[in-house]
């Protein structure tokens, strides 16, 4: 089962702005991309251009990625009121 | 600014838990949840201990929604190829109150809520606190959206990030070798199935944890727990052995491996994956706890950082319940006194200390030192299922002797320096 897959098995409401900034400064120094590993949701990726870009429509909002980048690059706050990952289980 | 008693930031167990205890006394509470309902934001593996809840928060818990009482331990030692399990049952388990239970906490929370509510608590959704309010150091209210409201106490019950404490300068900024990552899939599976295939009774649950080669020496493991009518199926994976691991590793991947074990594919044959699902867990004890107050605040569960890792049990839910009512209890005192300074709400410090809460955490201070150890997560665990597959395996060679062969083999393993240093500090805990 694609990583895919199981997000679509979630249910978003998904704001039009992003909760996650990233300092492109920082991301261009970064030779071990923790964001990359360490998202749950396999969110983080280069884009053609060689920058760090997040999807983060699918964020499951655990906020690992700011704690696993100790580069700092990372700004993330919670989705706004009413947007974000509604669980149905948890 | 329109002005309550009480704000509580966050409407999980913690945050509830203290709304449910400051109700009936008179003061306006307001539990301020950011996700649609409570629980909707909430992930727990898992499983919930009744007892040490019960001398605190006694009545509540006969209509609650849980899954599944555990009847059944099991915990299972993964080789590469191989595993050996053990299981315990213990008539105890049986008897009520049932000491632990699985939960689901997008139920479990929803159905808390309803219930402040019913006591005239206000627990208001898709409400995301941005921002405290502050006067002379004090906090004295909360900014959600445009709105201001006024408090003469805020509880920061917003969980592990706990961006409350960090404005409020309580918590130092966390580190990945204090964090570790649980993601689970939540596996739907009719109630038949799932008691036949685990053994269990009616409405009897199993917990079962895995440590070993499914976390490539990484230090975490898996977790399986029976719902009523599904399973949970995740693992644990503390961010700095990941963010250091080599050859490097997409965490989310580990699972799907996990799951691939025939060990597991048995467990979850015909079940259909319904929620994927993730959240962060403490695992720096007592060495990471946050200040727990501050003029006009207090800091309760995930937030407060109480939660432990005591290897074969994992702690969390209660800590969050009790220290959401003792700070329920430290602000009925403080409101006697009209006094809501920090040396006034410092008595929930005290409280915290005399509970088992604070007590547990001190005992288990050593548990992070020793998880950093990564022959815990790869070789022993490797070696003795490698011997119980010596042992038992049969071939067309003679067998040799068990004895003289295989207790050559472990002392070899285990009676060197490196397993005595190890063994030092496994005492610990």
């Amino acid at each position: 089962m694609k990583i895919t897959e199981k997000l679509a098995l979630d249910a978003f409401k998904n704001d039009k702005e992003t909760h996650i900034l990233l300092d492109q400064k920082i991301c261009q120094t970064c030779k071990e991309r923790f964001c990359v590993y360490a998202c749950p949701a396999n969110l983080y990726s280069l884009n053609e251009k060689g920058e760090m870009v997040v999807e983060f429509a699918g964020c499951l909002e655990c906020g690992t990625c700011m704690i696993a980048c100790i580069y700092g690059s990372v700004k993330w706050k919670y989705p706004r009121s009413e947007y974000g990952v509604q669980y149905r289980f948890g | 600014m329109e002005k309550v008693d009480v704000i509580v930031v966050g409407g999980g167990l913690a945050g509830l838990s203290c709304a449910y205890e400051l109700t009936e006394s008179g003061m306006t509470v307001l539990v301020l949840e950011r996700g649609d309902f409570s629980g909707s934001k909430n992930v727990t593996g898992g499983r919930i201990y009744l007892r040490p809840i019960l001398p605190f928060l006694p009545d509540i818990w006969k209509d609650a929604p849980f899954e599944r009482h555990v009847t059944k331990e099991v915990f299972t030692l993964m080789g590469q190829g191989n595993s050996t399990t053990f299981e315990f049952y213990s008539d105890r388990f049986n008897e009520e109150p049932f000491p632990s239970y699985t939960i689901l906490r997008a139920t479990f929370d929803r159905w808390f809520a309803d219930l402040v509510s019913a006591r005239g608590g206000f627990v208001i959704p898709q409400k995301i606190v941005e921002d405290l309010i502050r006067e002379n150091g004090k906090v004295i209210g909360v900014r959600t959206g445009d709105e201001e409201i006024g408090a003469d106490c805020v509880v920061a019950a917003d969980g592990i990030l706990s961006f409350m404490a960090e404005k409020a300068g309580l918590r130092k900024p966390f580190q990945p070798q204090y964090m570790a990552l649980g993601f689970k899939e939540v596996i739907q599976l009719d109630s038949k199935t799932i008691e036949d295939r685990f053994r269990l009774g009616e409405h009897e649950g199993a917990a079962q944890l895995f440590i070993g080669s499914l976390t490539k020496g990484m230090m975490g493991g898996g977790f399986l727990y029976t719902n009523r009518e599904s399973l949970s199926l995740g693992m644990v994976i503390g961010l700095h052995s990941l963010n250091s691991k080599e050859p490097r590793e997409e965490v989310y991947k580990l699972l799907d491996q996990f799951k691939e074990r025939p060990e597991i594919q048995n467990l979850i044959r015909g079940g259909e994956t319904i929620e994927y699902s993730s959240h962060l867990i403490t695992e720096g004890g007592i060495h990471t706890m946050p200040k727990l107050y501050t003029d006009g605040m207090l800091v309760v569960g995930d937030a407060a950082g109480l939660g432990l890792n005591m290897l074969v049990t994992v702690r969390g839910m209660e800590y969050a319940v009790v220290s959401g009512v003792l700070a329920a209890r430290t602000i009925k005192r403080a409101k006697e006194r009209n006094d809501f300074s920090a040396p006034s709400l410092a008595e929930y410090e005290t409280l915290l200390n005399e509970s088992f809460i604070l007590k547990e955490m001190k005992t288990f201070q050593h548990t992070p030192a020793v998880l950093e150890n990564k022959r815990l997560f790869m070789r022993y665990p490797q070696v003795i299922c490698d011997l119980f597959e010596k042992v038992i395996w049969v071939d067309e060679n003679p067998k040799e002797a068990i004895y003289k062969t295989k207790v050559a083999e472990l002392k070899k393993e285990f009676f060197n320096l490196q397993t005595f240093r190890d063994w030092l500090q496994f005492k610990k805990i």
